[in-house]
């Protein structure tokens, strides 16, 4: 039979090559120190990452990596360590999950959510080193984009009541921030958001 | 498809008569598509009567569940239907539209081995039931269910018997009239017959109503113009099958038994899925801990080892394998199960091939893995 079952493949060649050849992950024999560790995602969603990255005059020295997940988990972690690996804090902390899924030439619209966890994976490992070094965070008030306009609700202010537990329900997120409430017209959004965030965050 | 069928259908492609037609050329096709009857017939022991082709074993299920809403609708004091959580989406999706609709349905739930235990579905069964619907052997897990005991409960309420045979058809015995059950559904394309094809058997004398209305084929049981070269193919796989299904039987058992116990000894931590005792001869359902379905699956495929998984990133939604979450298998190990399914087609070699290829790729996963 002549069929080409690899020309049929559901992913891109890029996809294909990071999933087959992933760069950078973290062997357990590597005695790699880490200057922050981040980690999204759970087991029971399927997909969880670890992200651990050493920090040198603010750029990202070295990144290591474990991802358990499907193939463009993977794939987009692998593709995320070798795009910020010499990148500034600030501009990696900016790294949107749009420019990882765009490096890997395209994900299938339902692996979307996967490429996601890299960017928020990342920015914990960030937000630890932060930590780590007694340092308030820089970049975080950059990269918020108001969400509710009536309410002055912010991406960043969502993904974080999802992310301390304060906001288990969207019911919740609306009693705090009272997102919604006035025109109503980002509601579809940031049930939208919730959920995404409720995906990475949750346990 | 088995090759004898490819011929037989290439062959039947030649009868070009409409078998609804009195004419020389109808009565020909007409003649090769009983002679298929009388071979499903043969297989799952009924009577050729009894036979009426559909387009699947979709189709089939939909058709008797269309049967008793229709009854309820026209006021039927047995209302209720009674199924499993584990059935094929062409069930379980009925039940949901059903249940939109205000119909009573309860999907009985099973053991950690993916079961209908007896004394549970006992407790489902009253005077007000109308229909128990239990498929023969699930197709993720391969669990094989004590149809002939359910069946003497649903009749014992005075509820007619349905089975989904589709699974289990070609490898355990499927037999109608032993059983007792009253309507069988069967898929051509699941015992190496052609796709779009299947059966619904229907004991004489319990209710029916079409689901196709239209012309008088399949006398009245199903409209729409004879499917001959399918029809003829279905009949030449359940001839094979029939003829076949003990060596195939011991055959598949061995090999689905040679992996499992290969993968057992080369890969640690790994988890058999389904019932061990009760299951069909070529299936075999296995969860590797911190190793990802969909990740496996690709790697095998690099191989050209073909697998299904019960992971969520291979279903398009974020929800792992309900059937195996129904058998209460932990959500981790859904995401990391791994389903091989053995065929007429399949070897020793074969199984040797995975049994090389499976442990390094497991063992890299893992190695990537969160934990």
């Amino acid at each position: 039979m002549s069929t080409n079952f690899m020309s049929q493949w559901v992913y891109s060649p890029v996809v294909k090559d990071h999933f087959m050849n992933p760069r950078n992950t973290w062997v357990e024999d590597e005695n790699f120190e880490a200057d922050g560790v981040g980690e999204v995602g759970s087991l029971a969603c399927g997909d969880q990452m670890r992200i651990a990255i050493q920090v040198k005059d603010d750029v990202i020295a070295d990144l290591r990596w474990l991802t358990y997940g499907c193939a463009s988990a993977i794939a987009s972690t692998s593709m995320m360590s070798e795009m910020v690996i010499g990148m500034g804090l600030e501009e990696a902390y900016h790294l949107s999950p749009s420019a990882i899924t765009e490096a890997l030439g395209g994900l299938p619209d339902h692996k979307f959510h996967c490429s996601v966890l890299g960017d928020k994976g990342l920015r914990a490992a960030i937000d630890d080193y932060l930590v780590k070094q007694n340092r308030d965070n820089p970049y975080k008030r950059k990269i918020a984009k108001v969400i509710c306009e009536c309410k002055n609700v912010t991406d960043v202010a969502i993904e974080d009541l999802v992310k301390s537990g304060e906001a288990k329900s969207l019911e919740d997120l609306e009693r705090i921030t009272e997102f919604g409430t006035v025109c109503g017209n980002c509601k579809e959004e940031v049930a939208e958001l919730f959920d995404q965030f409720q995906h990475i965050y949750s346990t | 498809m088995a090759q004898e069928v490819v011929d037989a259908i290439s062959e039947a492609n030649m009868l070009f008569g409409n078998a609804s037609s009195m004419h020389g050329f109808g009565r020909e096709a007409a003649f090769a598509i009983e002679q298929s009857r009388e071979k499903i017939a043969a297989l799952i022991e009924c009577n050729p009567d009894e036979v009426v082709f559909t387009s699947g074993a979709s189709e089939a299920n939909n058709t008797v569940f269309n049967i008793f809403r229709d009854a309820i609708d026209l006021g039927s004091k047995k209302n209720r239907i009674v199924t499993t959580v584990i059935e094929h989406p062409s069930i379980t999706e009925t039940v949901k539209f059903l249940r939109k609709r205000g119909y009573r349905i309860d999907e009985v739930p099973v053991d950690k081995t993916g079961r209908v235990e007896l004394e549970t579905l006992a407790t489902y069964l009253d005077e007000d039931v109308a229909l128990v619907s239990v498929m023969t052997g699930n197709n993720e897990i391969g669990t094989i269910q004590p149809i002939e005991e359910i069946t003497k409960m649903a009749h014992a309420v005075g509820a007619f018997m349905h089975t989904d045979a589709t699974q289990a058809i070609g490898k355990i015995p499927v037999l109608m009239k032993t059983w007792g059950v009253d309507y069988m559904s069967l898929s051509g394309h699941k015992f190496y017959g052609p796709k779009g094809i299947g059966v619904l058997a229907v004991k004489k004398k319990v209710p029916f109503e079409a689901f196709f209305h239209g012309g008088h084929q399949e006398g009245g049981k199903r409209a729409g113009t004879y499917n001959t070269p399918a029809i003829v193919g279905i009949g030449v796989a359940a001839e094979l099958a029939l003829q076949d299904l003990e060596t195939e039987r011991a055959r598949l058992w061995h090999l689905r038994e040679m992996l499992r116990k290969g993968i057992e000894e080369r890969i640690p931590n790994v988890v058999v899925n389904g019932n061990q005792e009760h299951c069909l001869p070529g299936t075999l359902d296995i969860s590797f801990p911190s190793a990802e379905g969909e990740s496996i699956l690709l790697y095998l495929d690099m191989e050209g080892i073909m697998v299904s998984t019960g992971s969520a990133c291979a279903s398009g939604s974020l929800e792992p394998s309900y059937v195996l979450l129904a058998a209460g298998v932990d959500i981790e190990l859904a995401h990391g199960s791994i389903r091989f399914s053995f065929g007429r087609y399949n070897t020793e070699d074969e199984v040797l091939h995975v049994l090389e290829k499976l442990p390094p790729i497991i063992k890299r996963l893992r190695g990537m893995s969160t934990r």
